[in-house]
Formats: structure tokens, sequence, C-alpha cells
């Protein structure tokens, strides 16, 4: 598999997660839309350091190629998924009265 | 200093999103027990692909830019504060934000 068939994957199964396992349904939440995009912004700053200085080095053989600001697009679908179930889980544990 | 680069990105991370807690009130770290269920399944998941991706050769690492801390499957140190920090940033900003919109999010 490739990283681009992993993280279509990793996105699919953080919203089949979100909307039908966990039923948190932040995907159709305002909160969460107004997040995510702070998230991205960091998440853009940081991961350019990570990949324009060579920390993290991709198999051209592995990802599409296709770049925003140094990384591959894939890694926007690996945050997104990362986000996405990391939010989900902590709303699902506060529905239940942990605190 | 070379080795702190991957770490310091991270410093990074959490300077720019921890001040929330104080200024914010947002009160992630007082609901410590929450927050602990949260971050550890997430970066045990993810932790997981990384051992995948780094075994298929998705990706590699210049460890004379990190702590240079490697556990077994070639996994890096650096790599597993990653799938703690930027969770525990990810909450900080989701409380944030429902604190200033004063929108829902689910569990109210």
């Amino acid at each position: 598999m490739t990283y681009t068939a992993a993280a279509v994957l990793g996105v699919l199964v953080a919203v089949a997660l979100d909307l039908f396992v966990l039923r948190v349904r932040l995907l159709g939440r305002v909160v969460f839309w107004a997040t995510y995009p702070l998230i991205v912004f960091f998440q853009l700053l940081s991961n350019s350091i990570l990949t324009g200085r060579d920390i993290v080095m991709y198999d051209p053989a592995a990802i599409l190629g296709w770049r925003i600001a140094y990384a591959p697009i894939e890694d926007l679908l690996f945050g997104f998924a990362m986000v996405l179930l990391t939010l989900d889980l902590w709303v699902w544990w506060g529905r239940r009265g942990v605190d | 200093m070379r080795h702190l680069a991957y770490v310091s990105v991270l410093a990074g991370c959490l300077v720019a999103a921890i001040w929330l807690e104080p200024v914010l009130r947002v009160g992630v770290f007082r609901r410590w027990r929450r927050l602990l269920l949260t971050v550890l399944p997430v970066a045990a998941v993810f932790v997981l692909w990384d051992l995948a991706a780094i075994a298929a050769g998705h990706w590699h690492f210049d460890e004379s830019q990190m702590t240079g801390v490697v556990f077994p499957g070639g996994l890096p140190l650096d790599e597993v504060l990653f799938f703690l920090v930027v969770p525990v940033c990810a909450v900080l900003g989701l409380e944030a934000v429902r604190k200033v919109l004063r929108r829902p999010a689910g569990d109210e």
C-alpha cells in the first residue's frame, strides 16, 4: 500500500468513526470547522520545517508528489485523520461524564 | 543543537497552544483523565501506523536532527512525542474555539 492509499483509508476510517461508530458527528459542527483551519495553519508551519529541512523524507514511489509548503499532500490527510479522531474521543469521553 | 531540530518544532507547537489554558481558562489540563484517555489511544494508533510506514519505507528520518533515541522498529522518540503533543494542541484548540464562539461540540 502506498502512503497515498493509507492516508485516504485513514481519513475514511476517521470519518466512519465520527459519523457511525462513536456518533460524535463533529463533522457536522461549526466548532470543528472553525478549529480545523487553525490547526492546519500550524500543521503547515511545523510540517514545512520537518520536511523542508529534510528531517522527515518520503519515498517518491509512495506519494503522489503534490506538495504544499514542502510537505506531501498525504500529510494533510494523515493530520486530518489524527485531529478528527482526537477531537472525537475528547467529546466522546465528555459525553460519558469523564472529566 | 542540530539533534534538537525535531523536538524544537514540537516545543514550538506546545508554546503556540499552551497559553490557551491559563488565558482562556479552557481547563484541558485540569481534565487530565479525559485528556489521557483521549491522547493515549490516538498516540497508540498512530505509532502503529508510523511503524508500518517505516517498515514499508514510506518515510525515513535524518537522525542527526533528532534526539537519537530510537525504539524497536526504527521508531524515533521524536515521533512518539509528536503523537502526544499534536493531539494535546488539537484539544486545546477545540476548547479555545468553543469558548470564543460559544458553539456546542456535542458533550454539553
